[in-house]
Order: C-alpha cells, then structure tokens, then sequence
C-alpha cells in the first residue's frame, strides 16, 4: 500500500447463503483519480461498491471476509460508528432517490445531521452544493418545491449535490448515468471528471465507451472475480486477458 | 370456436362479475348508510346533541346522548394517540432496524394479524380481568387502555404495510449521508409514508370508536359527561345498543339518530385528518 491508495480491499470474499459473489477481490484504489470497476451485469460490481460504505450490512445472509482499509481503517471490523465512515463516501445509485422533502432541504439535511449551522450559513451551503451539481440555475426559484417534482437528470444531480454536501472523501456511484438521458448523462460524466481533482471516485459501468471515457484506473471483473486491473491505456489499449478482451471489442452484448 | 372469442368471451364475464360484486358493495352500504338516515333524521333535534339523558330517557321522556358523544370522543382520541404513540416506534423499529431480521420481522407481523382478528370482547374481558385483579372500578382511563390494546395490531400492522414498501434504494441512499437510524426512521420514513400513517390513524380510530363490546366492562356506561380518567364513560354503540333494545318505537328512532352522529363523526374526523394529509402528501416519492 503506497501514499496514494486510498481504499486497500485485500483478499475480500463474500457470500450469500453458500452462493460465492466476490471471490478473492484484491484492490488498491487510488486517490484523488477515477477508477472505473467495469463488467457484464450480474459479475460483483454493485456488491463490491456496497461493501465499501458497508451497505453490505443491511443484506441478511451475506457473509464478508478480508479486509477493506481506508486511511489505515479496516472498515469491515472497526468499532467505530459507522455513520461516520459512511459519511466519508457520497453514494450515487443507478437511479436517484431523492428524500421525500423538498430540494433546499434534501441538501440541507445532510448538512443539519453532521453538524449545527445557522440559516444563513446553511443557505450558503446549499447553494454552494447545488452550483457544484450544475443544479443551480435551475432550481434557485423553486427551491421550496417538493424534490420528487424534478426530471429525473435533475433529480440525479440533486443526489450527487446531496453526497457532496456531507463533505465525503470519495465518491461511489453505481451506474449512475443507466436511467438517464444522454443530456444528463453527459453532464454527470463531465462533473465526474472536474470531481477528481478534490475526491476519489468509484464508478461502476457496463458501458465500455463511459469507462474510456472517464477512467484513470480500470478494474474489470467476470463472474466475483477481478480478471484484470491496471491503468486505463494499458487495460484498453493492450489488454493481457482474453476475457477482458472479449469484452472490450463488445462480444458480451 | 376460436381462440378469440374465448378470450373475448372471458374478458366479458369477468368484467361482469367483477361489475356486479363491486355495484352490490357498494349498494349494501349506501342502503345502511341510507337507513340510517331516513330513520335517524326525524328524531334528530338540537336536543339529543346538547343534552345529557333525563330521568326515564330510555322509555321515552326527554334528554340527549351528549354523554356518549363526549365519552366516546374522549376514549377514541385517547385510545389513538396512545396507539400511534406506541405504534409508530414498533413499526419503524420493524422496518429500519430490524431490515436483516425478516425471520423476526415476519413472526411479529404474524402475531399482529392474529391480534387483529380477535374478537374485542375478549379484549374487554382481558381488561376487565386485569381491572379486577388491580381493584379498579369501570372507568374512562380502563376504557382507554382497553380499546388501545384492541387498536395498536391494526395500527401497528396498517403502518407497517406502507413502511415495508418503501425502496431499499431509499434506505441506503440515507444511511450513505450518514444518517443515523432514528433519522431515518423519524425523518424519512416516516415523510415518505406519511399518508399511510394518516390512513393507519383513520381505520384505528374508526375501529376505536365503533366498538362496543371491549368498552362494555371496562368503561362502563353513565348519564354524565365523564370529568376526570377515573370516572365511567358512555360510548355511542353502548348507547345505540341500550336505545335499540327498548320496546318504545321512539326511543328505538333514537337509537338511529344516534347511529347517525357516530356516522357524521367518522365522516368529519375523515375530512378532516385528510386535509392535514394533503400538505405532506407532495413531498413523497414516487418510484
């Protein structure tokens, strides 16, 4: 583990019941860069992603062994408060789920739970927040509207001002652009690349153009296993497995 | 005969059947509803609203049922709000913290859903028991109790039937910002279901104050207005019930009448709590 990893999953296993989804991950995530987890539906992704921020939790039956360091924490066996790892990783899911309340206040409330700030400071927040989601412009003169009232792009990109807004380290988003337009996907993927300079993103994707796109570092996993990983001109230019090969040229489709 | 028209004739009957077991439905009710009306209205007077029952009001002579409007409205909101005050946290605690444990989850709904079909005049006994092991006599506060423990499996389980549907994307959605359980339960969840909570607060609070028999023992029945928690109470199904079984066709009209104001309560307390419901009810997510 060098100075730049910033999440070391080391021999990670995971089970549900006796089925085996993650066989034997082992993954240094750089920091500050976008690493893209990339492979056909249904191989471990969205687990292993969950596994970072300890959703894992909410599933019964799954059984995790290895470990996952963060800044020199094994999240998967501290006795820390969890809500405070948590914190430090923005989720984005493969569709927005805004909180059912309205838009000042789905980014006023992760500001409100992880410390006191007074109206006028929250409001500055806010905006801070949705200026860096590009949401601003947009809804500074409906900010009392219900949230569930927003496209679904906007809605994405209120979430993404949302897990900004709890001041996180790194970023986890799941698919994030699959339910979306190319319009608002294009916005989210640019926002990703600006984002990289102050977090650590984790982008999950099956969409190989997306991961050229966007990727400093690539992971490509088949079936719970990692087949190959390595920086993005390697992986794409010169890829080592066959697998990944075949998939690269776009034969899973 | 071709497949078309079996599939066509098939459409038709169900759509049929499923006109005529809705149209009967709802004719049943409208004819009870009407019934009531038509026999309630005539002995309805500002009298029977006002006034508390005379002397020799079962057979005919003067009065009003303001003691069992008043008893039962204080016995239908005390027994609510205690049931959504304990009700709420169970149901929360079912779906939030308890989200790996379906096992548990499940034996409790279980045991909920038999609690709800039992019959209340066990319930009433069951207080009554209770009531005479501690030494107390019929009295409003045993009444409460009586009919929250009748209410909170329906409450609990009503609850529990709109948390259970919310998305698992929304869970972890709040537990990545950090939030705490009791945040998301009180915070989210409770935003998110807000509407069926009020339907939970409706179908308890129509089942507390239409039910006769678990107050039968407990709360007991006076012609006063009850003034304090330790006092008996009427209720307007005891009172029907009493105004029903004289032989005397007018105070049996009575009877109706009274029937009619347990009807326009349900009705107004409805209006009501659906208005305050609309306020929140924009905020939720659809999905």
């Amino acid at each position: 583990m060098n100075d730049t990893t910033k999440i070391a999953i080391k021999d990670l296993n995971l089970y549900i019941g006796k089925k085996h989804i993650l066989n034997n991950i082992n993954l240094d995530i750089p920091d500050k860069k976008i690493t893209v987890i990339l492979g056909p539906s249904g191989c471990g992704k969205t687990t292993l992603l969950k596994s970072m921020n300890r959703l894992i939790d909410l599933y019964p039956e799954m059984k995790v062994t290895g470990s996952i360091m963060i800044d020199n924490e094994d999240i998967l066996h501290t006795r820390r408060d969890i809500t405070k790892i948590r914190k430090k990783m923005g989720l984005l899911s493969q569709r927005p789920y805004p909180l059912p309340m309205n838009i000042f206040n789905n980014i006023a409330f992760g500001l409100r739970i992880s410390g006191r700030h007074n109206k006028h400071a929250l409001k500055q927040r806010v905006e801070h927040y949705l200026k860096q989601a590009n949401l601003w412009e947009e809804v500074k003169d409906r900010l009392r509207d219900p949230a569930s009232s927003l496209s679904i792009g906007q809605q994405q990109r209120l979430c993404l001002a949302r897990g900004l807004s709890v001041d996180p380290e790194i970023i986890l988003a799941d698919e994030p652009t699959s339910a979306l337009d190319p319009i608002s996907s294009m916005a989210i993927e640019q926002k990703f690349s600006e984002l990289k300079q102050n977090y650590s993103v984790i982008l999950v994707t099956h969409i190989i153009q997306q991961a050229q796109r966007l990727a400093d570092y690539v992971v490509f996993m088949y079936m719970g296993e990692i087949i190959e990983q390595g920086p993005a001109d390697e992986i794409f230019q010169n890829p080592k497995n066959d697998i990944t090969r075949q998939y690269l040229k776009g034969a899973f489709n | 005969m071709t497949d078309r028209k079996i599939r066509f004739i098939e459409e038709a009957f169900f759509r049929a059947l499923m006109f005529f077991s809705t149209s009967t439905i709802v004719l049943l009710l409208l004819l009870i509803v009407l019934s009531i009306i038509y026999k309630g209205l005539p002995s309805m007077s500002v009298e029977m609203l006002t006034q508390t029952p005379k002397g020799g009001f079962y057979f005919g002579n003067e009065g009003g049922i303001l003691n069992a409007i008043a008893g039962s409205l204080y016995l239908s909101v005390g027994a609510t709000v205690l049931a959504f005050l304990i009700g709420l946290p169970v149901a929360l605690y079912m779906n939030v913290h308890l989200i790996k444990r379906q096992k548990l989850v499940n034996t409790i709904r279980f045991f909920l859903d038999l609690l709800w079909g039992v019959p209340s005049i066990v319930y009433g006994a069951f207080g009554f028991t209770i009531m005479v092991f501690l030494g107390l006599r019929t009295s409003l506060l045993a009444g409460i109790i009586t009919v929250t423990l009748l209410i909170i499996p329906i409450m609990i389980r009503a609850m529990d039937e709109t948390l259970k549907v919310v998305p698992r994307g929304l869970l972890e959605a709040s537990y990545s910002l950090g939030s705490t359980q009791s945040e998301i339960s009180y915070r989210i969840f409770f935003r998110q279901c807000f509407s069926g909570m009020v339907t939970a607060v409706l179908l308890s609070f129509g089942r507390a104050i239409g039910d006769a028999a678990s107050v039968l023992f407990t709360a007991g029945f006076t012609d006063h207005i009850p003034t304090s928690l330790n006092q008996p109470a009427a209720t307007l199904p005891l009172s029907i019930f009493f105004q029903l079984s004289s032989p005397i066709p007018e105070v049996q009209n009575r009877a109706y009448a009274s029937a009619l104001v347990l009807t326009v309560i349900i009705l107004i307390i409805s209006i009501l709590v659906r208005f305050f419901e609309k306020r929140y009810h924009k905020h939720k997510i659809k999905f």
